[in-house]
């Protein structure tokens, strides 16, 4: 059965390092549904949060394939335990048929922020779980949807689950 | 003193303890080249396509187990090169490839002989850098023998930009290499070790399949004892052989695609399989489905968590090096006053000496045509065994494996998990260059030899006396025999039409050519090329154009379900 799961990476942030991760999922045949990176407050390092999905032993191979890179210092499922997730998602929704109250309720529900307006749409900002940012999209009124931009899920262990070089 | 690029490269070359290095010269490299010029260390071999320089540095390292080097030029340079790397790296061979790049300040403006280096060669190498300011570089050198040589070893290749070989920094080689994201394993888990050797003591019928794992961590003696101590059957992968005796009577021979009867029944019926520095390859083990049909536990040995688990689900995972975890599996045994379950393990080698007496390689010795087989037998024969042979790919290789006996390791060089024609001349070319008093045999066939042919030019400059046995079926028997027994006969392209004359081809090289088509002359001119000790010579053996190999698993086939003579 094919289940989702979290990685979390901290890799050196080097030129190259990234390439290597997206080509080791593309060269064995994993799927990324989200892949987001950043250095972190080290700056010789980078961390990084994948969403995949793949049978037990899939997700093994990932883990082990991930961790035998030489760029990557630590990698955990963080499925495994306790953990947050969050993706940032910017939505543009056409206002020109006059429905700014139903939008703005809208966002106020999923206690997102409009945090740009032009005289036909409006820019939508909501942070929040996969599932929360895909109820808002269905919420929307298809029609209204500009554009979307979504950053893919950041995830971190909860309590002293802690990732360190 | 400050030092260029170009010398600082070949200073690390020379602090790395590497004598030889194969290449070929372009623009990119032409300071490296000339720091090349202006030192005696480290002798270069010019190669005659830089495919071969790769092959050639990866043989190098397959008879030594030092760390193989070759240097090439941007563009085109190492495009050639891909396909030695790739056969590198699918053995998990050591090895450093240096390359030229153009210019910091060109690169992605589509340059002159330009190409993503780095980017082409990603997934064929254990590991890449590409070095953009001189200060990195013997850094860079220093982190890539590291890496090439310590856990599974690899390829690892260097890409220096034209201007890096030039610009000049203070060198200072690394004494030592602190990588925080890698750790290979050495010793073996205690507590899995203690279960381990309980499932060993409690075997009814047991079965170590040992790999090329076995080989490049030099644990041939532990191997050997570890087999003996228990008295357990033996077979050795094609990457594997010459790990364990040959000429052993634990011995059952190699496994898979054309093992023996006795080897794929035994890993086939066995209830303990313990895998030594093997990753059960799709060519050993066939139809994975048809191998778990039978229930066995299996054990398996090696240093890279990734091969564990990979293609069938393991019951005693144990990551480590494998000379390292047979010494703790040693100490174990030697401490333990328990023995294996003698009654069945009796039984159990009743079993295989019936599978064995099947005789499962026989072929026609009276034949009115050469035999294949034949030649190998009497190559075997004629060198005493104490040949170090090479082979390219396609039947030939497959006679090789089966009927010279390895006694000992990295005596047995070929492309294993590529399995690149092409490769048998310039791997006897690194072997050579490594051993120069060593007996060298290539075993090739007309159409492999045919892809690194221009290579019989450096042979001749370098005063390389291989001996190169062409098993001359006039096909691309390999490719016959599938369209043969899988394709209704229809031998589409599989025909080498218009061969050159081998012997005329070897003589306008300036070496010694021989042709042989009657098998009561085998012999004689085996015994008569081999005396010539210091010439290459190439003997061109018209073989019987027909012969299959035997056995054969068919591929999606079980183990158990060959195609027997
Ligand atoms: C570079 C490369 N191309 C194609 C193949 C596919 N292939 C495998 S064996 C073989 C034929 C080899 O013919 P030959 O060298 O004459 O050996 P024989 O099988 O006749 O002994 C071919 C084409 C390969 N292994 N490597
Ligand atoms: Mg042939």
């Amino acid at each position: 059965m094919n289940m989702r799961h979290i990685f979390s990476l901290l890799m050196e942030n080097e030129s190259g390092a990234l390439s290597r991760v997206a080509g080791l999922f593309s060269a064995r045949g994993y799927n990324i549904e989200s892949l987001s990176v950043a250095p972190t407050e080290d700056p010789t390092l980078s961390r990084m949060t994948i969403v995949t999905a793949g049978s037990a032993d899939v997700i093994e191979q990932i883990l082990k394939q991930l961790d035998k890179l030489i760029e990557v210092v630590k990698v955990v499922n963080l499925t495994e335990g306790g953990h947050i997730e969050r993706e940032l998602m910017l939505v543009k929704v056409s206002t020109a048929e006059g429905n700014t109250e139903d939008i703005a309720r809208l966002v106020s529900i999923f206690r997102g922020h409009v945090i740009d307006v032009s005289d036909e749409t409006y820019t939508i900002e909501l942070t929040g779980d996969v599932a929360k940012l895909d109820a808002f999209l269905d919420a929307l009124d298809h029609n209204l949807i500009v554009e979307t931009v979504r950053t893919g899920a950041s995830g971190i262990g909860r309590g002293n689950r802690i990732l360190n070089p | 003193m400050e030092l260029t690029g170009a010398e600082i490269a070949i200073r690390c070359l020379k602090e790395e303890g590497v004598e030889h290095i194969f290449g070929y010269p372009g623009g990119a490299v032409l300071d490296i080249y000339d720091a090349i010029f202006r030192q005696e260390k480290v002798r270069h071999i010019l190669v005659r396509h830089e495919q071969a320089a790769a092959h050639a540095a990866d043989g190098y390292a397959r008879a030594t187990g030092k760390v193989g080097v070759c240097l090439v030029t941007s563009g085109p340079g190492v495009t050639n090169a891909v396909t030695g790397i790739a056969t590198a790296y699918m053995d998990s061979i050591p090895m450093v490839i240096l390359s030229g790049q153009v210019s910091v300040a060109a690169i992605g403006q589509d340059a002159f002989q330009e190409v993503d280096t780095v980017g082409i060669t990603r997934p064929c190498v254990k590991h890449n850098i590409l070095v953009k300011d001189v200060r990195d570089l013997a850094p860079a050198i220093k982190k890539a023998f590291h890496i090439a040589s310590t856990g599974r070893p690899g390829p690892v290749l260097v890409d220096i930009p034209k201007d890096v070989s030039q610009k000049k920094t203070e060198f200072n080689y690394p004494a030592k290499v602190q990588l925080r994201s890698y750790h290979p394993a050495s010793k073996g888990e205690p507590e899995m070790l203690r279960q381990v050797i309980q499932v060993i003591m409690n075997a009814r019928r047991p079965m170590i399949y040992a790999g090329g794992g076995v080989v490049l961590s030099n644990a041939s003696d532990e191997l050997t004892r570890f087999a003996r101590l228990l008295n357990f059957p033996v077979t050795n992968t094609l990457m594997g052989l010459g790990a364990y005796p040959a000429t052993d009577s634990q011995f059952v021979g190699m496994p898979g695609m054309h093992g023996t009867f006795e080897a794929n029944m035994a890993m086939q019926n066995c209830d303990v399989l313990i895998g030594i520095g093997a990753r059960f390859d799709d060519r050993v083990i066939g139809n994975p489905a048809h191998f778990f049909e039978a229930t066995r536990k299996i054990i398996h040995i090696d240093i890279d968590p990734t091969s564990i688990s990979k293609r069938v689900p393991v019951d005693l995972p144990v990551v480590g090096n494998v000379k390292d975890v047979l010494k703790q599996l040693l100490g174990l045994l030697e401490a333990s006053r328990e023995k294996p379950e003698a009654v069945a393990l009796g039984e159990w080698w009743k079993q295989i000496e019936l599978w064995r007496s099947r005789d499962c390689l026989r072929f026609d010795r009276h034949s009115e045509v050469i035999k294949p087989q034949l030649v190998v037998d009497t190559l075997y024969h004629v060198t005493a065994g104490k040949a170090i042979v090479t082979s390219d790919v396609g039947q030939h290789q497959m006679w090789a494996a089966q009927f010279y006996k390895f006694d000992r390791p990295r005596r047995w060089i070929n492309s294993g998990g590529l399995g690149t024609m092409g490769v048998g001349l310039p791997y006897a070319m690194g072997v050579q260059t490594a051993f120069p008093d060593e007996t060298v045999a290539c075993v090739t066939g007309e159409a492999s030899i045919q892809m690194c042919i221009q290579e019989l030019s450096t042979c001749k400059q370098y005063h390389l006396p291989i001996k190169i046995v062409n098993l001359n079926n006039r096909y691309m028997g390999m490719v016959r025999q599938w369209q043969e027994f899988f394709y209704g006969n229809r031998y589409a392209e599989s025909y080498i039409d218009a061969l050159p004359d081998f012997v005329r081809l070897a003589e306008s090289y300036g070496h010694v050519g021989m042709r042989i088509d009657k098998p009561s002359d085998v012999e004689g001119a085996l015994k008569e090329a081999f005396k010539l000790k210091d010439r290459l010579v190439f003997m061109d053996f018209i073989t019987d154009q027909t012969e299959n190999v035997y056995p054969m698993v068919p591929s999606g086939k079980g183990m158990s379900e060959m195609i027997l003579v």
